[in-house]
């Protein structure tokens, strides 16, 4: 049972990678772009709630869908005042800035709301389904990740394949110039994009606190560069890869946990550098085509 | 007054003075042609009028209104597109989608009738509307490329170089359909490197040489003309 028990702990805790991932491989895939202060916005989502359902008082539905507006909020005028004038610079000066901007927020969080964790309260209660006469236990966080996450991977399938929006994105992704070309607002877009990751990065944020209850200002940082692992893993650009790279990524580290729990992060990142020695562009990546 | 007028644009890449005090103009119903050799200036010139560049000076007039600041997004609903060089298509969208985008400016209702006019030119296309673009032979892309910047209804149509690296008899196609879409009410402004092709069919012609226009004249007086024959005709 213990196996199950693992398999189930890891795919919920992978579902939040896979949450996370999506919004790194989003912003990866239009902007060209890494965002490393994607998991610090996962911190701010965590906070909102926090603050909004603990000391606001809000119901926990409330909660979340404020931090989803704060995050999306952040994540476009981050996008705006920081990434948006660098459009034209070198790869290496956006990601130093990226650096910079994840550093501003933690520091912005730890002068706000102090070093000190906070005892995060679970949105969904810490009840738990058990089965096998209790042997196995499935708590309801847990079951609500899992949705949550395939909720979100179905609802932006839809988006990118069915809607205008969603195909200009993807068009948006390919070729920036042919989409001006077609009257596609490209600035419009990658802010569009940057708002779905954040808003994203929100409800991963509740959800990891709502499974591991202590929130600091650097709570985002270690699930961030995880879930970007997961996206490289996964095939970075690709939404399927990041889902399935989350996932992948969250049952190793549970497995590897239950083994030792001192070398797990070293078995997660062994695993990645594996896979990209086998396969450079990640499980679902695609080459990149050159241009002719 | 001419649908198109550029007046003595330049545009730089950095350094690189491109194109140097360009004045043409286009008028409705013309189809008109620049030609010049690899690196004249022919596409910066055509990229510059949909806004994908800047000319540091002078002015470029559409339909009446100056458009040299408009960004480029919003000059397809002024009625302007172009077919970049080397297509462009969108490799990983299907034909259909890469026609949905050609028609993003366009309110819903007008896609379905844009579409079936686009299947009717271009039957092959209706064949593969599924097919991913990036699979479709290099006629096909070609195609399809032209296809969807029929999709918003252009008044003025811009092709750069729409007959490169396809096999002649597809070049004799393409400029078939050029002349269809002409004579169906499309003003056509046509980069090409196939000056042949290019001025047997165009109303009027430039040459443009190292970012100069140094000829212009009627599409057939340039065929005949010897030092147009010679640099750019194979003798
Ligand atoms: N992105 C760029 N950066 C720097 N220089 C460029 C760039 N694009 C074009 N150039 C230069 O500008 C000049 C004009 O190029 P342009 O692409 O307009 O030529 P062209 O007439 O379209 O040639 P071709 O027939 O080969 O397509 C060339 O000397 C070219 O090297
Ligand atoms: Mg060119």
């Amino acid at each position: 049972m213990s196996i199950l028990n693992n398999l189930i702990n890891g795919i919920s805790l992978g579902s939040v990678y896979a949450i996370i991932a999506l919004g790194y491989t989003m912003v990866y895939g239009i902007a060209k772009m890494l965002n490393f202060a994607h998991g610090d916005v996962i911190m701010v989502g965590a906070y909102v709630c926090f603050f909004a359902t603990g000391q606001f008082g809000l119901p926990p539905l409330a909660g979340v869908l404020l931090a989803m507006v704060v995050c999306t909020v952040l994540g476009m005028v981050i996008e705006r005042l920081a990434y948006k004038p660098l459009r034209q610079s070198a790869s290496l000066a956006v990601l130093i800035t990226a650096i910079g901007v994840s550093y501003f927020l933690q520091n912005s969080a730890l002068l706000l709301w102090k070093s000190d964790p906070k005892v995060f309260t679970s949105v969904v209660g810490t009840g738990s389904v058990k089965l096998f006469g209790g042997e196995l236990t499935i708590t309801h966080v847990a079951i609500v990740t899992v949705l949550a996450c395939v909720v979100i991977m179905l609802a932006l399938t839809w988006f990118t394949g069915r809607t205008k929006m969603g195909k200009a994105m993807r068009a948006c992704s390919e070729d920036k110039a042919a989409a001006q070309l077609m009257g596609i607002d490209v600035d419009r877009t990658i802010s569009m994009t940057f708002a779905i990751g954040s808003a994203l990065a929100a409800i991963a944020g509740v959800l990891l606190c709502s499974t591991y209850p202590s929130l600091m200002p650097t709570t985002g940082s270690l699930p961030g560069i995880k879930a970007f692992t997961a996206a490289v893993f996964g095939g970075i650009g690709s939404i399927p890869g990041a889902m399935l790279g989350g996932i992948l990524l969250g049952i190793i580290e549970i497995f590897a946990k239950a083994f030792n729990t001192n070398i797990s992060d070293a078995v997660v990142f062994a695993v990645l550098i594996v896979v990209l020695l086998v396969k450079p562009t990640g499980l679902l990546g695609k080459a990149v085509r050159e241009k002719v | 007054m001419s649908m198109l007028q550029v007046d003595n644009i330049n545009v730089y890449y950095g350094a690189i003075h491109a194109v140097k005090d360009i004045s043409f103009y286009v008028d409705e119903g013309e189809i008109v042609t620049l030609i010049g050799a690899n690196g004249a200036g022919k596409s910066t010139t055509l990229q510059t009028i949909s806004g994908l560049l800047r000319s540091r000076t002078g002015s470029i007039e559409f339909l009446g209104k100056a458009i040299q600041n408009v960004p480029a997004a919003k000059l397809v609903a002024h009625g302007l597109a172009q077919v970049p060089e080397g297509r462009r298509v969108f490799q990983q969208m299907t034909v259909e989608e890469n026609l949905e985008m050609g028609a993003f400016t366009q309110p819903n209702t007008t896609i379905a009738p844009n579409l079936e006019r686009v299947y009717e030119q271009f039957p092959r296309l209706k064949e593969r509307r599924r097919q991913v673009a990036g699979t479709l032979s290099g006629g096909e892309q070609q195609m399809l490329a032209m296809g969807r910047a029929l999709m918003s209804g252009p008044k003025l149509l811009m092709l750069d170089e729409p007959s490169m690296g396809l096999a002649p008899i597809l070049v004799e196609q393409i400029f078939e359909i050029i002349q269809r879409l002409h004579k169906a009410g499309t003003t056509i402004l046509l980069v090409e490197q196939n000056a042949q092709m290019a001025l047997s069919v165009a109303d009027r012609g430039y040459v443009l040489e190292t970012g100069r226009i140094t000829l212009t004249g009627p599409g057939k007086a340039l065929l005949a003309d010897e030092a147009v024959k010679k640099a750019y005709l194979g003798g």
